[in-house]
């Protein structure tokens, strides 16, 4: 693979319809960065989407593009990568779509192991349907549905995908395009299922954050609040223990890679699944293997 | 000497009372009978009442046998298999038991009971495993089934395991053929005549065959989540398909299972998914990806009772609305209803080419009688099924398409060609939300009206047989039905015409769409039908009725978690022929 044949231009599509300020464009410029980084051509990605704000990256990210249902990325994902192991392929969804309706499937994703990468636009609330609580919203937050505050606790996908071994676990910011593009480089290239949760903040529905009574703009409060794990040399992502604890002390605000291991992936564990496309699988079997299948029939 | 018998196994759940009674069933194939099985089952591992019925026969059998000739029970849950039992006992029958047993019969019953002790015999030969080969030597004295083809079971089955193992089964039946022999004589009123130059067919379980159907046809990808009826097919191809360079996916559930397949089929495999009534409801909106998407997806859906969890492992045929109808929206989709097992494995290998034709979700609509039960294939012919995979173009056609692609291109026939990712030069997206011809997110009320338009037209042509007929028209009475319940109709339709009338069946193949026209034809050839369905609200004649118009047809409808019998489509088909009759004189 040759790192500049292509430039991030080729990835770009239409311009998009989310709204100025949004921290999907950041992850958006982050990733045409990255495929490009990585040599690939359009035509080798599929980008997978679930519903939402985060759903339309696809829209704008010129490759092969599958809008799925809300939720339901990941599933689609894992087929498309089974069926065609040369295809890059990246899921992406909201907080909403991946740890709320879609959370089964995270979870099972993650254990399962196969060679996708997973993208989340986490913004701790519902954008398209206009600013309703979601499955990361803090407690005690104020939308439509919760007027009295939310009283539910927030689901922390990078504890849930610690706790089940995830291969290749990482989170970025929208606000550190360089960091985000280098965590998409490392994440689309690891052997397994990779998680990037990436705080990408919602300028209309949570402009800001409350702290000690005042509203701080939500791109500050992150930039503030955030702690770079790159930045901490004794660092060990190896370690589950050292990964936990960070997001314990930090309240799950770390940014860089938190956890990787080399556990096999899904298809090194399958004994005569084929490294092709599976569309030139798609035959009849000859007479004498049909003979050999039917003969335990008999 | 008899050409058809019916025996049947019973006992304790969880003892592996399945087990004789697969062995019987091979065994009689094996000896060149037809063969016909049914295991009524519960849903639990341990305890409750289970049997295995098998039905021999010279000449061809669809249907299990009215009741039952020769009844073999277990110790364990004896009292239980003689109560459940005995109502299906021919009055003739015999009922071999195990001499340990405390159950007994009612005095008035004209059963004759055989105590064998085939645990006793078992323990003196080397353990209680053995007792099954014990009971089914016993089973051949009484019927006069040729002991060998048990042997030549044991040999194929437990021939690894070493002679000591094979030389002890074969002392099991031998030493319960004597038994029966010696302390009870011969029972010439049960004795079945031999095959004369037996031919070995096959044996297969529906699930089992569409499962096989599903391979030849190409498919290497299986997504699926753990169901009775549908568990055989995951399981039969986790063993099968990565001989072939395919995958099987246990998913986490039947949501994640359909777009497993829908998303191997995007991008180029033969994928499908199996399941049941639970299942199949929780891929609803599934389907309308599928349907919208316009990406291929074959469904195996091997009906059980319902509704919820229903009865897990009882045959019913509730589901028809759900696979006609079900999902939001409008989609265009074909669903086919094989009736025999060589048809499962028939119409699951075609259903890879009609969901490739027309791009959309493709319902193999199967049922627990059909998918579990077991059965005689005379042969199958591998050059019936074929491989098309539509309107699909590589990368160098779409260099020489003169003009952009257009995933969702607007057609006659409403099928637009496919590009597989991957393709250099078809990068486009595809969308779940609305859209217009080239794949972006669209409200334009034209192109919506277009688009919508294009997709249903999609199924306007559907090359696979609507109805399937058997018997002649005109005829007074048409039977119609589907699944398993062809079986059925079609030893009733035998019967009642050796009596002299004139009765036909019309099967119907393909659910959906609909065949109006062949359907229309046939039941304009018969005084009177009658629609015999697994169901309480005649789905199947509802349906009929809103495709054909009309008044809704007489209808049979079982929904007690039984399979059908012929002879209660007899009686209810005689009832029919008298109102016909009556009709006339008045």
């Amino acid at each position: 693979m040759s790192a500049t044949l292509v430039s991030p231009k080729a990835f770009v599509s239409e311009y998009p319809t989310w709204c100025p300020g949004c921290g999907d464009f950041g992850v958006l410029n982050a990733l045409r960065s990255a495929a490009a980084r990585l040599g690939l051509q359009p035509h080798q990605i599929v980008v997978v989407s679930g519903i939402g704000c985060s759903g339309k990256i696809n829209s704008y990210f010129n490759s092969y593009g599958l809008h799925t249902l809300h939720g339901r990325s990941l599933p689609v994902a894992q087929g498309v990568k089974l069926a065609n192991p040369e295809l890059t392929v990246i899921a992406s969804g909201g907080d909403g779509d991946g740890y709320g309706i879609g959370a089964g499937h995270f979870m099972h994703a993650v254990r399962r192991n196969v060679d996708i990468t997973y993208i989340v636009m986490d913004n701790q609330v519902y954008g398209l349907t206009k600013g309703q609580t979601s499955p990361t919203s803090p407690t005690g937050f104020v939308s439509p549905t919760t007027p009295q505050g939310s009283a539910d606790g927030p689901v922390r996908p990078l504890r849930v995908a610690l706790a089940n071994e995830c291969s290749w676990i990482a989170q970025g910011f929208s606000g550190n395009i360089r960091q985000l593009t280098e965590l998409m480089v490392q994440a689309i290239s690891h052997k397994g299922f990779s998680l990037l949760n990436v705080q990408s903040p919602c300028v209309t529905w949570r402009p800001t954050i409350l702290e000690n009574g005042e509203k701080v703009g939500v791109y500050e409060w992150f930039k503030k609040h955030l702690h770079n794990l790159e930045e901490d040399p004794d660092y060990d992502p190896t370690s589950k223990a050292a990964a936990y604890a960070k997001l314990l002390e930090h309240g799950d605000l770390v940014t860089g890679v938190l956890y990787r291991d080399e556990r096999p992936s899904f298809r090194e564990h399958l004994k005569g699944y084929t490294d092709r496309p599976m569309a030139d699988l798609a035959t009849k079997p000859d007479n004498e293997a049909l003979e050999g299948l039917a003969a335990q029939f008999r | 000497m008899r050409t058809e018998l019916v025996w049947k196994v019973g006992g304790q759940q969880g003892s592996g009372i399945e087990k004789p009674g697969s062995v019987f069933l091979d065994a009689c194939s094996r000896l060149g009978y037809y063969t016909f099985g049914y295991r009524h089952f519960m849903s639990r591992i341990m305890g409750g009442h289970t049997n295995y019925q098998v039905r021999v026969s010279h000449r061809p059998v669809f249907a299990m046998g009215d009741c039952t000739d020769v009844l073999v029970i277990d110790r364990e849950g004896a009292q239980e298999a003689i109560d459940m039992n005995l109502p299906e006992m021919a009055p003739d029958g015999v009922i071999v038991a195990d001499a340990g047993m405390e159950a007994a019969l009612p005095e008035s019953s004209s059963i004759q009971l055989l105590k064998v002790p085939f645990h006793d015999i078992a323990a003196e030969i080397g353990g209680d495993l053995y007792w099954n080969m014990v009971a089914m030597g016993a089973s051949c004295a009484v019927t006069g089934l040729d002991r060998q083809a048990f042997r030549d079971l044991v040999q194929a089955t437990f021939g690894r395991k070493g002679e000591k193992v094979v030389q002890a089964n074969y002392e099991a039946i031998d030493r319960g053929y004597r038994y029966v022999l010696d302390h009870f004589g011969t029972f010439s009123h049960l004795q079945i005549a031999p095959v004369r130059e037996p031919k070995r067919r096959l044996t297969m379980e529906g699930d089992n065959a569409a499962a096989f159907g599903a391979l030849a046809g190409g498919c290497r990808f299986l997504a699926a989540y753990p169901i009775t009826p549908a568990s055989m097919i995951m399981e039969w191809m986790a063993r099968e398909v990565p001989k072939f360079g395919g995958v099987v996916v246990q998913a986490e559930d039947e949501i994640s299972a359909i777009l497993m397949a829908i998303g191997a089929n995007y991008a180029g495999a033969r994928g499908m998914t199996s399941t049941s009534g639970p299942g199949f409801s929780l891929m609803q909106e599934a389907l309308g990806l599928s349907g919208l998407t316009e990406t291929p997806v074959v469904i195996v859906n091997v009906q059980r009772g319902g509704p919820a969890t229903g009865l897990p492992t009882k045959p019913e045929q509730g589901d028809i609305n759900e696979m006609v109808y079900g999902s939001h929206g409008e989609i265009p989709r074909v669903v086919l209803a094989p009736g025999t097992y060589d048809e499962c494995f028939y119409d699951t290998a075609a259903a890879f080419n009609l969901a490739d034709t027309h791009q959309c979700p493709v319902i193999v609509a199967m049922d627990l009688t059909l998918g579990m039960g077991k059965g005689t294939v005379e042969s199958l012919d591998w050059n019936r099924v074929r491989i098309d995979r539509g309107k699909l173009l590589d990368a160098q056609s779409l260099t020489q398409l003169g003009a952009p692609y257009q995933r969702f291109e607007e057609t006659e026939d409403g099928i637009s060609p496919r590009v597989l990712p991957g393709t250099p030069g078809g990068v486009h997206l595809n969308t779940a939300d609305e859209h217009d011809f080239v794949g972006r997110i669209t409200e334009s009320q034209d192109t919506r009206r277009r688009i919508h338009d294009k997709r249903l037209r999609k199924v306007q042509q559907v090359d696979f047989p609507g109805v399937a007929l058997r018997g002649d028209l005109p005829a007074d009475l048409l039977l119609v039905g589907m699944g398993s319940v062809t079986g059925p109709m079609w030893e009733a339709a035998d019967r009642l015409n050796t009596k002299g009338a004139r009765v036909a069946v019309c099967q119907i193949r393909r659910v959906w769409p609909f065949p109006v026209e062949e359907f229309t034809a046939a039941l304009a050839g018969a005084k009177v039908a009658l629609v015999c369905e697994h169901n309480a609200t005649g789905q199947l004649a509802h349906l009929i009725r809103a495709q054909c118009g009309g008044d809704l047809l007489p209808g049979l409808r079982k929904y007690d978690g039984d399979p059908f019998r012929p002879a209660e489509v007899v009686q209810r088909a005689e009832e029919v022929l008298a109102d016909v009759r009556n009709a006339r004189i008045a």
